[in-house]
């Protein structure tokens, strides 16, 4: 229920009103790719990429203005042709992994694997400990 | 004068609730004997008329916009509309909780008046636990939250209401979440009083059964509800994003899911006692852990939180003390509570118990992928846990989850034969794998998309098997409940499957009277005029929209700009069809005078909701087979009683 509270954080600090008079200056912002496959691998990239000014949306949902110069990069980039893990990489470099949405395995992100690998044991010893008694 | 009633009204509830504590603590150690129990009933009752009282007082003060309450000052304002002053009562932190503390004396009250099954020791205790969970929730609002308070000098205006909340949908949307998240404190209640007096016993399971019912019936409309809310409101067409706000309401609906279950297990067959306690008390918990979250600021920022802990500690505290507590109880009383009557894999227990594994299963990923990346930014790591990982890891356990969802209902309890429901289980198999492979040979579609498109439609027809050779008329409510339910599953399904690999987005910049497309709809820019509201002015579109050949049908998103407090917003316009949604977006005007449209054609993407909607519609009728069941055989009881009676008398 505080979903609209979080946008709204977001677009506030994100939107001056004065800044309406201009577009942005980044075309690709709102503007799709000719290319039917590269939008589609552009979009694809773009809604697990986070929008740092607003809270738990993609850059692909979000009206704030670094999230539009975001996909404006995004778009040129594909357009260029890098590949959508290079351009994930750069934007890591550039802002750290909170940018992306998905994580790597890392020093510092393993549990996250390693947990559902355990649970996946775990869920089969339940199972088995259950049926096995009485067969 | 209003304020200090309510305020008065709270404080005398709250004393209700240690009343009942304790008084339900002296009976359960003294035995039946005891003459406090006598008092638990009635301060149950009266504690939730004073709590709702309460409540009333502040929704009267937020109607007349009563600026000299600090609360009312900082989250109304005078020009707005009434409804949305009313609804504004819960838009903010301590009117939730009060309405949160209200929902909980009310079911206290409710199980004090017509709860009878249970011996009255495990409802003295019942009502006790209940006690406990209440009167820490009202000294949280009390000594830190205190909604009544007043500030030295009115205000002369207030700060507004957030303009995305100003919105019909999210009027209702935080009281059904509450409704439901509250209504698993009674099954984390029933399931304590069970183990204090060590009664886990069919009669329990019947008893707590109606209110996990009622509880995930909410959970199942506020989630569906806050989807569709985030979908037309936030304007970028996204219906789920696992942010954790969304994740603290889908991890009680997940345990809840798994306790209904279960518990319908021990009602019906007398197993499965452990696990129903345990599932009762994790439901909750995680209705308090969302809470916590939503409630603490900690999602603002992990930082935010450490500099101002009030509120979080004191949350963070009584979390640990009930779901503590709750555990440690657990641990000592569970050995002494034996597993219930045994059952093969191949049964209908076999299969409930396979799911309940795997629904437990997903609350844990979804509980790691919420609380991971708090937990790595207090050491200054910051990561991001989002779709590309809850998709895949999700469906690692769903898809086996919908597999056996499909065959589960049709074995019969105890001991069944896989061969003998040979054919159904053809049957959905085949549909499955006709459906996987017609959609990968004529589209280009993802793995996720398309296995949940497959079992989808293989569960939309499997989930009407276990009617096949019934008497239709005389099926219990219950298992129409049950299959319009699992119908639900299948239909959201279909639909989230289909919006995430068919969706066709278009953005284009058009000048008035230029057309653009998008999947077979043309849209026309007709006009772009300025319109104002009570508190906001807006720049509209006038869209004309056909889809094919069909008739023109007029569109008029918004840019909405609020001036209390000053914000900008997007109002989506939708033109819906059997076959899917246009979603429409007016955004702004570029130098050279044309306007930034964004459209999309999402097909099926109502099913998602309607989908919600079946699954809360298959509780409601589950819900009402069993009121009435009971209705029936108390009425049973009742004459029996009088029959007995009246022999006594002759005699």
């Amino acid at each position: 229920m505080t979903r609209p509270a979080l946008a709204a954080f977001c677009l506030a600090f994100a939107m001056p009103l004065a800044a309406q008079q201009t577009m942005p200056p980044a075309p690709f912002a709102y503007r799709q790719l000719e290319d039917p496959a590269q939008e589609a691998a552009a979009q694809e990239l773009m809604e697990t990429l986070r929008c740092l000014k607003c809270q738990s949306q993609s850059i692909a949902d979000s009206d704030a203005p670094m999230a539009g110069d975001m996909r404006h990069q995004v778009r040129i980039r594909v357009a260029a042709g890098e590949s959508p893990d290079e351009i994930r990489s750069w934007l890591i470099q550039r802002y750290g992994d909170y940018v992306s949405y998905k994580p790597a395995v890392s020093a510092t992100t393993w549990p996250l694997f390693a947990i559902p690998l355990l649970l996946i044991a775990v869920a089969g010893a339940i199972l088995l400990r259950r049926f096995r008694k009485r067969a | 004068m209003i304020a200090e009633l309510g305020l008065a009204a709270l404080w005398l509830a709250a004393a209700l609730a240690a009343l009942q504590m304790i008084a339900g603590f002296l009976a359960l150690r003294a035995g039946n004997a005891s003459e406090l129990a006598a008092l638990i009933r009635p301060a149950a009752i009266v504690q939730g008329v004073l709590v709702t009282f309460s409540f009333a007082m502040l929704v009267w003060l937020f109607a007349i916009t009563d600026l000299s309450v600090k609360l009312v000052a900082s989250n109304s304002h005078s020009l707005k509309p009434l409804v949305f002053k009313l609804s504004g009562t819960w838009g903010n932190h301590e009117g939730s909780m009060l309405l949160w503390v209200m929902v909980m004396g009310l079911a206290g009250a409710l199980i004090a008046l017509v709860e009878r099954r249970l011996p009255e020791r495990t409802m003295n205790a019942t009502l006790a636990a209940q006690g406990v969970v209440s009167l820490g929730f009202y000294a949280f609002l009390l000594l830190s939250s205190n909604p009544f308070e007043r500030l030295p000098v009115p205000a002369a205006e207030g700060m507004g209401l957030n303009p995305l909340l100003q919105d019909i949908g999210l009027a209702f949307h935080p009281p059904t979440l509450y409704l439901g998240y509250v209504g698993l404190s009674v099954a984390f209640s029933f399931a304590v009083g069970a183990l204090l007096t060590r009664q886990v016993t069919p009669d329990f399971a019947r008893a707590m059964r109606p209110w996990v019912l009622a509880a995930w019936i909410m959970l199942t409309i506020g989630i569906t509800a806050g989807s569709y809310w985030a979908y037309y409101e936030l304007g970028w067409g996204g219906w789920w994003f696992w942010d954790p706000v969304e994740n603290a309401s889908l991890m009680p609906w997940l345990a809840a899911t798994a306790l209904l279950h279960s518990a319908s297990v021990l009602a019906s067959r007398d197993a499965l006692r452990t696990w129903t306690i345990m599932l009762g008390v994790v439901a909750f918990s995680m209705s308090m852990v969302g809470t916590f979250l939503v409630r603490s600021g900690i999602l603002t920022s992990v930082h935010a939180f450490a500099v101002d802990p009030e509120r979080g500690t004191f949350i963070l505290v009584l979390l640990g003390i009930f779901i503590g507590g709750a555990l440690l109880l657990f641990a000592l009383r569970a050995n002494t509570i034996s597993e219930g009557e045994r059952f093969a894999l191949a049964s209908r227990e076999g299969a409930l118990v396979f799911n309940n594994v795997m629904l437990s299963a997903i609350l844990a990923i979804v509980l790691l992928g919420t609380l991971y990346p708090l937990l790595t930014e207090a050491f200054d790591v910051r990561v991001s846990v989002g779709p590309p990982y809850f998709n895949p890891v999700g469906a690692i356990f769903a898809i086996p989850m919908f597999a056996v969802m499909a065959v589960g209902p049709l074995l019969r309890w105890r001991e069944d034969r896989i061969d003998r429901i040979g054919k159904e289980v053809a049957l959905t198999a085949a549909l499955v794998v006709a459906a996987l492979v017609l959609t990968s040979l004529l589209t280009e579609i993802g793995l996720l998309p398309l296995l949940g498109l497959a079992f989808g439609i293989g569960l939309a027809v499997a989930s009407w098997l276990p009617l096949r050779g019934r008497n239709l008329a005389r099926t219990p409510l219950a298992t129409w409940g049950m299959v319009v339910a699992h119908f639900g599953i299948a239909v959201a399904l279909i639909g989230m499957a289909s919006e995430s690999a068919f969706t066709e987005e278009r953005l284009a910049a058009i000048e008035q009277g230029d057309t653009a497309t998008v999947g077979l709809w043309t849209v026309v820019l007709e006009g772009v005029e300025p319109v104002a509201g009570p508190n906001w002015t807006a720049v509209q579109a006038r869209l004309s929209a056909h889809y094919g050949d069909g008739e023109a049908r007029e569109l008029t998103p918004q840019s909405r700009n609020f001036w209390a407090p000053p914000q900008q917003t997007t109002e989506s316009a939708l033109a819906t069809r059997w076959n899917g949604q246009l979603y429409a977006v007016v955004g702004d005007r570029s130098p050279d005078g044309r306007w930034q449209l964004r459209l999309w054609w999402k097909p099926f993407v109502t099913l998602i909701w309607y989908g919600g909607l079946l699954i809360a519609l298959g509780g409601l009728l589950a819900l009402i087979g069993r009121v009435l069941t009971d209705l029936r055989h108390r009425r049973l009881a009742a004459r029996i009683a009088e029959r007995r009676a009246d022999r006594e008398a002759l005699a």
